[in-house]
């Protein structure tokens, strides 16, 4: 079959779709974006979290054919995302069910290959990866990388956590990265890049007066 | 290589700040890994690649009588399907230490999940259906599921005719392995206990559960090699297991490390490496196999389940008399790395303890249940679990405070170890036991609010069980001393290769290893090393491939201690070529560079003064000093087969854990409140990076006393819980807060003085959080994971 659906801004059509495909198997496979990732393929690690109309899904428990005509957001483009939704306000992309950019607006922004594939996150606060979502900076920053599997699927949820609770308590944090497993961590870093997240937010707010 | 997608690419990190060893620098991988960029092993892709599939075992032991694979290759889409009868070499078999694992199986299978056919296609269903459509005539046999099955008189046994190393000296043909520690006179010492405690423990198998399924990318080349692209620990040893199977030259299997999602040890085996390598060259095209999780469950070995009888004694003022010990591992179907395991936990069953009078066997065992082999930890981690239960019941039948106790007993530097090995760096044992224990306590009721309970603080959480009622905290405390690096004689040792360039006006520095970056953060501390080494800011760290020596595997704590050895081995042979040239050039100008010892900082050649000598962008000019060596720590010693005396650990790492936790004692339900650790690293090169391995270690020790365990049916020997639903790992609600106290005291036999750290945590974290419940139970508690019926009796 064919499924025709927008991701990260841009609409995608794939071809030759089995009817039993899940929405993560189109993204990695046909689409060329495996940033999400297949950890269990069973909806019980959380790596493969994406937003679907705005509300974090995991990818791997969507069959391909329900996206039919739908909005995906995934960690490919988180960037853009909170980007649109820190210049428009409210959600990036319209996803979160009308408010914030039309779909014709979101339709001119997708995500963006960085080039070299050379990174130089090392860069202590002067990262030339300006187009860093603050969650994906506050990651790198707080030492809540490493092996990086759950990485995606944590970023997409903790973004959405922040979108609607700017200051979360730890135990708010804690419930809503219920559903992301990580193996490396032990979650104490995380924790971190969250709450250093939601702080550089709310300095920026504070300092801008809004 | 053309037409493969996301293969690894350099990491290039500049930077604004020092950012030499002791600095949090930030991953050079990060920004790749938060963009969903990094091109981990399942991400590959090949225009025209099939899909590969493994079909396994039903059954745990059976005699094959018939494989039948014409429906499947009848299948459209299915491009090959391979059994034991397709491999094209004599050489069937591979493995670790002993090659007893068949490549597909031989007319037997000897546990559940255990490869037998392979099949390709065009998608990944078509070549799981095709799977599906295998006829295999299983006439199955009786199981050997612990040790009084394996060892009966008419055991079936595993490997009939062994004729590995092992096999002369094991009393048994279904024992892998046996060593026995023995020193001083333990029955003699017995008369001396005011005190004799014993305890029989049960520790449960777990799985590394790594959140990157094992996978990779076979592309056949014109040259009749084979291009792998796989996530595993150790490229070197894959490829001394590879080539011989495919009956290639080593040189024609050119590996790549892709981005590992994870590893824990269960990487150190091969999975999809040899399959991937045989339908590729098989169809002529490039294959990709994933397995999902289900399958990674049977991909991988396990932690070793063990059976550990302990016999402790002391004097009435707590001084410790003498120990016996035996520990069973259970090895599984194949030897993996059940030898060294056994090493491991013989060696240090007496944990941080002075005890000069130990009668230790431990023991591996060849059974029909899932393999077992390396996980953080190996072998250290069963037997902290027994002697830190042991230390508690002893401190109890002394009337001692436990912590007293172990710090009455605790080894130090110059202790003389079980084997007659002098501990010759520092031993702070009670030291990290006192500072564990002065962290401050979290406040009692640490759920009530002003609005009530917060039930997310308490046992059972948002299923709203208690408000309180019934709830009882307890506190417990464990050490534990790990190895670090591979022990027992082998030659462990890393290669480096440095090249210094000046790249548009800066001079550079590149490393390449071939060590795999798992997780760690190795590559981080690759470039810190180069920049205090060559006093350069930008470094470029290579994808680690064949084409350089190997780096020893990224196991036993010994990365950032060996090849970071070796990455500074060749900087300062960089650097001596440096200086060279720069004494060659501009000698004349200042006697400095005859007299004095000179560095390389900031981009010059300073004298250790601190006087500039020369910019290093003209002393290289357009000339680039590239070096490539290898690199080893002291060597090692085996241990003797009948008294386990031998210089056989090159270093050693110490953790304590302090659990707090709150049990729902009607209910049985745990919380862990608090697992405050304090851990020795002798040099902290990157204490971001130290403090988030102790965190992860710790979570994994956490995982094994509440949740974890594989459950293997001792029946039938099949596998009862393989999947995310119900193999349990913690999620960041099962987490404590884990404070962390580093001590650095150096290691002068290792660079900059640093100790391994990444498997330290894990042991302690166990023992603490079942010492923690023990105390607000009352209840002995004696198996891992500990279950709700464990403490409700029902």
């Amino acid at each position: 079959m064919r499924v025709k659906f927008t991701v990260n801004g841009r609409e995608q059509t794939a071809d030759d779709v089995w009817e039993g495909e899940s929405l993560l198997y189109v993204l990695r496979e046909r689409m060329g974006l495996p940033g999400s990732k297949n950890a269990c393929e069973q909806g019980e690690c959380g790596s493969c979290t994406v937003r679907l109309d705005g509300v974090p899904v995991c990818s791997c428990l969507v069959a391909a054919g329900q996206v039919e005509g739908r909005e995906v957001v995934t960690v490919e483009g988180l960037a853009d995302f909170a980007r649109q939704r820190a210049e428009h306000g409210g959600c990036g992309a319209g996803v979160c069910g009308g408010k914030g950019t039309t779909l014709d607006e979101a339709k001119g922004w997708a995500a963006k290959p960085t080039g070299t594939g050379d990174s130089q996150a090392g860069e202590q606060g002067t990262s030339p990866h300006t187009a860093l979502s603050p969650i994906q900076q506050a990651f790198i920053d707080a030492g809540a990388v490493q092996c990086g599997f759950c990485t995606p699927g944590l970023l997409v949820a903790a973004d959405e956590l922040l979108e609607r609770n700017n200051q979360p308590s730890d135990a708010d944090i804690r419930e809503a990265l219920s559903g992301n497993l990580c193996r490396c961590t032990g979650y104490e870093k995380i924790l971190d890049a969250v709450r250093l997240a939601a702080a550089r937010g709310e300095s920026e707010t504070a300092g801008t007066g809004a | 290589m053309a037409g493969v997608t996301r293969t690894p690419t350099n990491l290039t990190q500049g930077s604004k700040t020092p950012a030499g060893i002791g600095a949090s620098t930030l991953r050079p991988d990060g920004t790749l890994k938060v963009t969903g960029e990094f091109a981990y092993s399942s991400d590959m892709w090949h225009e025209d690649m099939l899909w590969g599939f493994t079909l396994r075992s039903t059954v745990a032991h059976a005699e094959i009588r018939s494989i039948d694979t014409s429906e499947a290759l009848a299948q459209a889409g299915v491009y090959a399907v391979l059994t034991y009868d397709d491999l094209p070499t004599a050489v069937k078999n591979y493995g670790l230490e002993i090659q007893d694992t068949p490549v597909l199986a031989n007319g037997r299978v000897r546990h559940h999940g255990e490869p037998v056919a392979l099949v390709a296609a065009d998608h990944p269903e078509t070549a799981r259906r095709a799977a599906a459509k295998i006829k295999i005539d299983y006439a199955e046999l009786p199981v050997v599921t612990d040790e009084a099955s394996a060892t009966a008189e008419d055991a079936p046994l595993l490997h009939p005719g062994r004729k590995d190393h092992h096999a002369g000296h094991v009393p048994h043909p279904n024992i892998v392995h046996r060593q026995p520690i023995i020193r001083g006179n333990a029955d003699e010492a017995a008369k001396r206990a005011d005190v004799i405690v014993t305890g029989e423990y049960d520790f449960g198998m777990q799985d590394q559960a790594f959140l990157g399924p094992e996978s990779g990318l076979a592309v056949p080349a014109e040259d009749g090699g084979v291009d792998l692209y796989v996530a595993t620990q150790w490229l070197h040893s894959d490829l001394r297991q590879i080539a011989p199977v495919l009956g290639l030259p080593p040189e024609k299997v050119r590996m790549t490390l892709s981005g590992v999602g994870g590893a824990f040890g269960g990487r150190e085996d091969l999975s999809m490496q040899i399959h991937g390598c045989l339908l590729a060259l098989r169809t002529g095209k490039p294959v990709k196999i994933v397995y999902n999780r289900f399958e990674s469950f049977f991909g991988h070995v396990h932690r070793h389940s063990a059976k550990l009888w302990y016999e402790h004694g002391a004097t009435k003022d707590g001084k410790l008399t003498h120990l016996k010990c035996r520990i069973v591992l259970d090895g599984g179907a194949y030897a993996s790395a059940s030898p060294a395991v056994v090493g491991n936990a013989s060696s240090l069953a007496v944990g941080p303890y002075v005890v000069d009078d130990v009668d230790i066997e431990a023991i591996a065992l060849y059974t029909n249940n899932p393999p077992c082999g390396a996980m953080r930890g190996f072998g250290a981690v069963q037997a902290c679990f027994a002697y830190e239960a042991q230390m508690d019941k002893l401190a109890k039948a002394l009337d001692m405070d436990p912590v007293e106790l172990r710090q009455r007993n605790a080894m130090e530097q110059g202790t003389l170890l079980p084997t007659g090995q002098v501990v010759d760096s520092p031993a702070p044992v009670a030291e990290l036991l006192r500072r564990v224990k002065a962290m401050p306590l979290p406040p009692e009721n640490q759920w009530e609010t002003t609005e009530g309970a917060d039930v997310r603080a308490l046992p059972g959480g948002l299923s709203n069980t208690t408000h309180g009622e019934g709830v009882v905290r307890g506190i417990g405390y464990a050490v534990g001393i790990k190895n670090v690096g591979f022990s027992e004689g082998f030659d462990d040792y890393s290669t480096a290769r440095v090249r210094m360039e000046v790249i548009n006006g800066e001079p550079v520095a590149t490393v390449h290893t071939a060590m795999a970056e798992v997780g760690q953060g190795g590559v981080t501390v690759h470039a810190q090393i180069a920049r205090t080494e060559l006093g350069v800011q930008q470094v470029t760290i290579q994808p680690a491939d064949t084409q350089v020596g190997s780096a020893g595997s990224t196991s036993a704590s010994r990365q950032t201690y060996v090849t970071g050895g070796a990455v500074k081995n060749s900087c300062e042979a960089v650097r001596e070529q440096v200086l060279q040239k720069g004494r060659l050039k501009f000698g004349t100008y200042h006697p400095a560079w005859a007299t004095a010892e000179l560095l390389l900082e900031g981009g010059k050649v300073v004298t250790d003064g601190g006087e500039v000598l020369a910019d290093i962008v003209d002393v290289l000019g357009e000339e680039s000093v590239e070096v490539e060596l290898e690199w080893r720590h002291r060597p090692t010693e085996a241990f003797d087969l009948e008294t386990g005396q031998g210089n056989g650990h090159v270093q050693y790492s110490f953790a304590a854990h302090r659990a707090v936790v709150e049990v729902d004692t009607e209910l049985g339900l745990v919380k862990v409140i608090e697992l405050a650790c304090a851990q020795d690293v002798g040099k902290a090169l990157n204490p971001l990076s130290v403090v988030g391995q102790i965190q992860g270690g710790t979570t994994q020790g956490l995982g094994v006393a509440v949740m974890e365990e594989i459950v293997v049916d001792p029946k039938t020997a099949k596998v009862r819980n393989p999947s995310f639903t119900d193999y349990l790992i913690p999620t960041i609600l099962d987490t404590p807060t884990i404070p962390v106290d580093v001590l650095e005291l150096a290691d002068e036999h290792a660079p900059y003085g640093l100790r391994g750290i990444g498997e330290a945590p894990t042991l302690s974290s166990t023992p603490a959080v079942l010492s923690a419940i023990r105390a607000a139970t009352g209840l002995a508690l004696t198996k891992t994971p500990v279950r709700p019926e464990h403490l409700t009796g029902t």
